[in-house]
């Protein structure tokens, strides 16, 4: 056995299924999106930005061959025989399982689902393919830099915080053992002339001097100035990569869970889709009725208020949060609307107003969308008037769930300029 | 004899797997094991996902199936829903066994006895490997194969090159003549082949076939004869050599999944002799290492505790009764042979003359080398085993009622217990006689397919597309007769060819 040959593989490539993954998901692209579009309806609307788990039904990838169906006869030996003897008789199991188990596992309604997990990107890219970020001023963004700290090895000073405890009791060792160690050698030198000296005026010298030495040993300072080591950080610069995204929604009564539900469905999509772009996005939840509020998610969603509808209330409110928390040079902010288009017939003018004075010059990107409205409301006439104006205002309607994903990919949709 | 252990650590080391290595090689070249070289490679467990999605070949052209069987082994794995098998062993020279960096030193060691010596042997010793396999050539070829798929690719899109191989995948289970044995071929003489295919083709393109005179037909009254003149059960070679619109590399593609079925072909028929055989070994070699005081009480501790769950049967009525395990079923057949032949009982006298009482090592050497699944249990399953398993026959007719158990370990029941498990292990027990019956060159060009029926267990659902895969490669239509044991046709099929596809 001269020739075995033991070989490491361990730093060969690990993914040589990468090709062959990238292949299947191609193939059944279409099953894999339809299988995300049912599955954002489980999420939070910030919680599954990591991509997640996808089914789709086995028999839609199955791999066909020829095999048995069920029907004739065939003889089956199994182990594990109690108390049967020849001629007895059993019932035949239900749904007629015996004997087909593992041979035929494509033909029965073995219906469990083929379940697997797309990375971020991978869920990302086929979710919002072929849609592009709206009016994504590139100029700006790659402008707009922030500073970030970085570590940067270490310093000699620095505040109390960024004291590196381990590195500085290290440097202290080794400075002790160093400025002692000659001093012992030369004490222990002394003590063994100490101990063979017999000359009484001698050792009391030799005593002295042990003396001095000792001094000077335990002069050498446990910890020295020297010895302390800062970490130290440096500041560099970074491209701002952080959003806001503002959600507001009218949650008056006429806004039932069933339209709440396509509301959050479509603020997911964007806040889906702004984290392609965005590390960080921060969401803010308004909610309005005659007042508006700043909530959070599960307030949003879930608490219901009657009332009238005062649609400014939210759009002045989500102009001071601006104001105060989210200056425009460092933020890129979205905004996203859902409302039935019920409001105070004095209001949707005002709102037109807000809009086109504070709130469209500090935004990227404004989407309303009116979940079903059976007839023409005054804020869709008023809002509609703007948009000729600012082409990064958009507007649609959705009156199913169904219709949610067409719309933004309607209001996403590349433009090719 | 007691010598100090290899090692008394649970984790491995290169040195201490070159030890055992070369223990575990002494003690096969002892008990007359006869291997190809080894090449034992640590790998990592996401390598041996992707080990698994390739089906066991080290090298394989691109195919999305092999996405979905790695995204599957990935997933299962992820939720701890299974372990990877801590082997895995390629039937090449020298033989690949993988061996995971996870694994303790025990196991590590048992994957080399189990796998280096105990399946490497097989694969070199047992005829259906070594009719329907070429160790030598198969890892080249696969890298020809891959190539050329790649190329294919390049000059005719990918969406071309996935129809043909996943027409091709779909019959992959006919891609064997069962009763001619191949001509080998290396891989160089391959790449070589298929130019000259290539080559030949373009010199013989000609409009000869239709300057023929057409009269032919009309006078001769009679059917034409009827080709091919025998069914054919080889469909790839079939539709490789006479499928009337395949261009040349169709074919080639064509040829490469028969290969590689061609390349599997023994696996499926040798499951529990094979496991059988390499369990047996691995055990017993082991065993002898402790003898030996070359490895630790832990040690076998460890290693037991694995055999022991590789080798449970549950019962019939057991949740986790997926059938006879085949590392159980061989691996208590091959001990049973070295019983028998070691200490042999009246019983077994009377049933093995031949072999009770006669040289152990010789006998299974000799099982091992000449037969399949089917035969080695029709030969060797003795009463002693059917007792302990406690095993039983069932028939199960759907024109009845009541299923019935018609045989069960008694002296009335061995001889038809042993015939029925070897049945299961039939290829006509899992397969579904398909062939070539008629390919209407003259005429329509269509392609008729016979399925005689087995017990008349009539084919599964998807059988409707498989067809339209073979018609694919046909480019013809494509018909499918069911008929009967006594030969009658029950029905027929017929599937379209959509021949805007083909190209």
């Amino acid at each position: 056995m001269a020739s075995t040959q033991l070989i490491d593989r361990r730093k060969n490539g690990r993914h040589k299924s990468a090709e062959n993954r990238q292949r299947f998901i191609k193939r059944y692209k279409e099953q894999i999106k339809r299988a995300i579009a049912d599955s954002i309806a489980e999420r939070s609307i910030t919680d599954t930005v990591s991509g997640g788990e996808v089914r789709i039904p086995r028999r839609d990838i199955a791999e066909p061959e020829f095999h048995f169906g069920s029907g004739g006869w065939r003889h089956g030996v199994h182990p594990g025989n109690r108390e049967f003897v020849a001629g007895d008789t059993i019932k035949r199991p239900e749904g007629g399982g015996e004997g087909s188990g593992s041979e035929a596992s494509d033909q029965g309604e073995g219906e469990d689902d083929f379940t697997f997990t797309l990375t971020r990107d991978e869920f990302m890219e086929l979710f919002f393919e072929d849609l592009a970020l709206p009016n994504l001023h590139k100029t700006r963004i790659q402008s707009m830099m922030e500073e970030e700290p970085v570590r940067a090895g270490h310093t000699h000073d620095g505040v109390p915080t960024n004291l590196d405890i381990l590195r500085s009791l290290t440097g202290a060792l080794a400075r002790r053992t160093a400025l002692r160690g000659p001093l012992r050698f030369e004490k222990a030198e002394l003590e063994d002339r100490l101990a063979a000296s017999r000359d009484e005026e001698e050792r009391a010298q030799i005593r002295a001097e042990i003396e001095v030495l000792e001094k000077r040993i335990s002069a050498v300072p446990f910890l020295d100035e020297f010895d302390l080591r800062y970490r130290n950080r440096v500041t560099r610069p970074k491209p701002c990569t952080q959003a806001v995204m503002f959600c507001l929604m009218d949650v008056s009564g006429s806004m039932d869970e069933q339209r709440k539900d396509i509301a959050k469905r479509f603020f997911m999509l964007l806040y889906h889709f702004l984290h392609c772009t965005y590390e960080h996005i921060q969401v803010v939840f308004i909610r309005h009725h005659t007042t508006a509020q700043e909530v959070d998610e599960q307030e949003f969603f879930q608490s219901r208020d009657t009332g009238g509808t005062l649609v400014s209330s939210a759009l002045d409110l989500m102009d001071k949060i601006i104001a105060s928390r989210y200056p425009r040079e460092d933020w890129n902010i979205y905004a996203a609307q859902a409302s039935d288009g019920d409001n105070w017939p004095m209001d949707s003018a005002r709102c037109r107003e807000l809009l086109t004075a504070k709130v469209l010059p500090a935004v990227q990107y404004y989407a309303y969308v009116q979940i079903v409205a059976a007839q023409e409301q005054q804020l869709w006439a008023e809002y509609d008037s703007l948009r000729a104006a600012h082409p990064h205002f958009v507007m649609q309607k959705i009156a199913e769930r169904s219709e949610i994903y067409p719309v933004f990919r309607q209001l996403m949709r590349k433009t090719t300029s | 004899m007691t010598r100090t252990p290899i090692s008394t650590e649970s984790d491995w080391d290169f040195e201490t797997l070159e030890r055992f290595e070369q223990e575990l090689g002494r003690l096969a070249a002892e008990c007359r094991l006869d291997t190809y070289p080894n090449q034992l490679e640590i790998i990592s467990s996401e390598q041996m996902m992707d080990a698994y999605a390739f089906t066991g070949l080290p090298v394989n052209y691109t195919h999305w199936s092999f996405g979905k069987h790695f995204i599957a082994t990935e997933q299962n794995y992820r939720q701890g829903q299974m372990g990877l098998a801590y082997e895995m062993v390629i039937n090449s020279n020298p033989c690949i066994s993988y061996l995971m960096e996870e694994n303790t030193l025990t196991m590590q060691a048992l994957v080399i006895a189990h796998a280096a010596f105990g399946h490497n042997s097989f694969f070199k010793g047992n005829y259906l490997f070594r009719t329907w396999t070429n160790a030598e050539d198969i890892v080249d070829y696969m890298v020809f194969a891959r190539d050329y798929v790649t190329e294919c690719e390049r000059r005719h899109g990918e969406r071309a090159v996935e129809q043909v191989l996943d027409a091709c995948h779909a019959l992959m289970n006919y891609g064997v003549d069962s009763c001619r044995r191949p001509v080998h071929r290396s891989a160089a003489s391959e790449r070589e082949r298929q130019q000259a295919r290539e080559a030949e083709f373009q010199a013989r393109f000609n409009d000869l076939w239709r300057t023929l005179p057409k009269e032919e037909q009309k006078d001769g009254r009679q059917a034409p004869p009827r080709f091919p003149a025998e069914p054919q059960e080889n469909l790839l070679y079939f539709i490789e050599k006479q499928a009337p619109h395949l261009d040349t590399w169709q074919r080639e593609l064509v040829r490469i999944v028969r290969k590689v079925a061609q390349y599997f072909f023994p696996q499926r028929q040798t499951k529990v002799m094979n496991e059988g055989w390499a369990t047996f070994w691995h055990y017993t070699l082991l065993n002898r290492l402790f003898d030996e005081g070359l490895v630790t009480p832990g040690f076998m501790l460890e290693f037991l505790e694995s055999h022991t769950s590789v080798t449970f049967q549950p019962g019939f009525e057991d949740r986790r009764y997926r059938g006879i395990n085949p590392y159980a079923l061989g691996f208590a057949m091959m001990r049973d042979i070295q019983r028998i032949c070691e200490a042999p009982d009246e019983e077994d006298r009377r049933w093995f003359p031949d072999i009770a009482g006669s040289d152990w090592v010789g006998t299974l050497d000799f099982a091992m080398r000449n037969f399949k699944d089917e035969s080695f249990i029709a030969q060797y399953l003795s009463p002693k085993l059917i007792r302990q398993f406690r095993l039983f026959a069932i028939l199960d007719d759907d024109t009845r009622d009541e299923i019935e158990v018609t045989a069960i370990h008694d002296d009335a029941g061995y001889a038809e217990v042993r015939r029925r498990l070897a049945q299961q292990y039939a290829m006509t027990h899992y397969t579904p006689d398909i062939q070539v019956w008629r390919a209407d060159l003259r005429g329509d060009r269509s392609l008729t397919l016979r399925h005689t029926r087995h017990h008349r267990r009539p084919l599964g659902g998807t059988t409707d597309e498989v067809l339209r895969h073979a018609a694919l490669l046909w480019g013809r239509d494509v018909k499918l007769e069911e008929v009967s044991e006594a030969g009658e046709v029950l029905h027929t099929r017929t599937v379209k060819a959509a021949l805007d596809d083909a190209a």
